[in-house]
């Protein structure tokens, strides 16, 4: 009887987070991806009432910690998990977890208004954030010097153009750091010897460079970036610990839907289907 | 006059007393529970304050026992110049690369540069206002001036970071024709913001103090009212008034949201006050959310956090014999 008791407690203690659980879905990440999640957790709500979807940011590392943590079932990240985040995972749960591209996105630069220029070579992106260019002139615009604006190194963006961009270089030591792209956006659109980067979805009342390749100069538009021809295009992605089952997997599947992918339009990004 | 001597008996003489009335028994068991009570709160703070300065070091202390982390963030990579290709500064803060950089130099600079800054600016608009306040306002204005300074030191740090970066960094730059809107000088200043009313409150406090009879002496004597409060009553207030710009320069180095939100947070090494700075303080709270806990990286930002301690504790170890020092001069050693 005792035993049975005690079994009972147990029992009834392992359910009530369960319990607690079932019906709520935790969705945490990268603050790029919050709005996009946020309306496909809306719009899938309003067809699956029963489930609760909560979406929130912090940051592509803060989302895939949680994961690592087990405080959040999908974590959104605007990278590639690392391998150290990997390898926690692996040693928590024995999984190296399931890596699902649910959007894309292009990380685009922006400068001023009043800049004279429209378009920069990779390479002349690159000089400027490695601190080799200084001075507008050096690439054909103003004799001014250049005022960089970067993210905090927490920032996924930061990784993808410190990989993409800068081929892994350092950022040079004069590179202001910001938190987040709409401070970025702010502070462009406020200096007008300065540049910055950020998503696109962000970028309103400033101007956005097109990236020079060859003699071509292309846009960070949504075909050029869906045809894979804007050369800063990412994907933005979905980590869970397994393979999705569950609540999980509806929404998912509700995200990469047609009905899903044309809420990635209308957020300002980019289709990965 | 009975009821003390009860109560005192009731307090000195427990072990001794004989038979003692049921209520002054029940009164002697109250005080006891209420002193243990108030010794348990002042424990609790105090045990507080060290587990957090064991948690802390235990997190730091990975560094130097952990052979990754030792590779990676040795004390030589953290404090000397590395060799770095040409054109190349030799001390980082790069944290997230492929061979992370973690000089702490840059970051010194950046807290000393807006601390200093800071200081400059709040210790003379703090003193001097105090000494205002207390010596020569009329009775009116200094009960406006009191509150009003005192309201300042309300405002969240988070409101004052908000003014600095939208407001203060266009004025500050068009003023000084800096390059840039986010430097030291504006972080500087926002901190200054902060803590001018920490250093007035005090300030005003120790002057206030400062017995009657010594302004009446030197008045007698033929001094003017500025003589009086510069010559006299100013030095006797001398150790309080540096416990004031201790406590403000406390604040200003380990104050983050200021820093975070107005410096632009470049991890460059320039004296120039219109560059960019990178504070200790605002290093930890920029990057602490996203990191990979019990990396590397993890375990340098507590070490700040320790570096953050260590400074604060030497520069109040400083003040204090400092203070004991002057007290004793002023007091001609019979204190």
């Amino acid at each position: 009887m005792k035993a049975f008791l005690q079994s009972l407690v147990v029992a009834v203690l392992l359910a009530l987070p369960l319990a607690a659980q079932a019906g709520t879905l935790t969705v945490k990440g990268s603050d790029t991806m919050v709005i996009l999640g946020q309306r496909w957790a809306e719009e899938f709500m309003k067809k699956n009432a029963s489930t609760k979807v909560q979406v929130t940011g912090g940051g592509s590392g803060v989302g895939l910690a949680a994961l690592q943590n087990g405080t959040t079932e999908i974590a959104m990240s605007s990278r590639e998990m690392k391998d150290a985040e990997k390898q926690k995972l692996r040693t928590r749960y024995n999984t190296t977890g399931t890596e699902i591209p649910v959007a894309k996105d292009g990380v685009t630069f922006y400068v001023n208004e009043a800049n004279p220029l429209n378009a920069l070579t990779v390479e002349q992106l690159r000089g400027i954030y490695v601190g080799d260019i200084t001075n507008w002139k050096q690439v054909g615009g103003a004799d001014a010097p250049i005022i960089i604006y970067s993210r905090e190194n927490s920032s996924g963006t930061y990784v993808f153009v410190k990989d993409h961009v800068l081929d892994g270089e350092d950022y040079a030591a004069s590179a202001q750091t910001l938190p987040g792209t709409a401070a970025v956006v702010n502070a462009v659109s406020k200096e007008k010897n300065s540049i910055g980067y950020g998503g696109a979805a962000y970028a309103k009342g400033i101007k956005e460079l097109k990236i020079k390749v060859g003699n071509e100069e292309i846009a960070p538009s949504a075909e050029n970036i869906k045809a894979g021809k804007y050369p800063l295009a990412r994907d933005l992605y979905f980590y869970l610990r397994n393979k999705p089952s569950g609540e999980a997997k509806t929404f998912i599947d509700f995200a990469l839907s047609p009905e899903g992918q044309a809420l990635v339009t209308k957020v300002g990004y980019f289709p990965v289907k | 006059m009975d009821r003390q001597a009860t109560m005192e008996q009731g307090l000195t003489q427990t072990a001794f007393a004989p038979a003692l009335s049921p209520t002054a028994r029940r009164r002697q068991l109250r005080e006891k529970a209420i002193a243990g009570f108030i010794t348990l709160m002042a424990f609790t703070g105090i045990a507080a304050l060290i587990l957090i300065i064991v948690f802390v070091a235990k997190e730091a202390l990975a560094l130097f026992t952990d052979p990754a982390a030792r590779h990676e963030a040795s004390l030589s990579k953290m404090f000397l110049a590395q060799d770095v290709p040409p054109g190349r500064p030799p001390f980082r803060w790069q944290p997230v690369s492929r061979v992370p950089k973690v000089s702490m130099i840059p970051l010194f600079v950046g807290t000393l540069k807006t601390t200093v800054v800071s200081m400059f600016v709040a210790v003379p608009l703090g003193v001097f206002g105090a000494l205002f306040a207390a010596e020569f306002a009329p009775r009116r204005l200094r009960e406006l001036l009191k509150p009003v300074i005192e309201l300042l030191a309300g405002i969240p740090s988070v409101v004052l970071g908000f003014f600095a970066l939208m407001v203060m960094s266009t004025v500050v730059k068009d003023l000084f024709h800096f390059d840039r809107p986010l430097n030291a000088m504006v972080a500087g200043l926002g901190l200054a913001l902060a803590i001018v009313p920490v250093i007035f409150t005090v300030s005003e406090d120790a002057l206030t103090a400062v017995p009657r009879s010594y302004r009446e002496a030197s008045l007698a004597l033929g001094a003017t009212p500025w003589e009086t409060a510069w010559k006299v009553v100013l030095p006797a207030a001398a150790p309080g008034i540096l416990a004031a710009c201790v406590l403000g320069f406390g604040r200003a180095i380990g104050e983050t949201m200021i820093v975070l939100m107005a410096s632009g947070n470049a991890d460059v090494i320039s004296w120039s006050l219109g560059d960019s700075a990178r504070s200790l303080s605002a290093t930890i709270a920029a990057e602490m959310g996203e990191v990979v806990v019990g990396s590397p990286h993890y375990s340098l930002l507590f070490f700040i956090g320790v570096q953050l301690f260590v400074f604060t504790f030497v520069l109040n170890l400083l003040a204090s014999t400092w203070t004991k020092r002057v007290v004793r001069k002023l007091t001609g050693g019979a204190a």
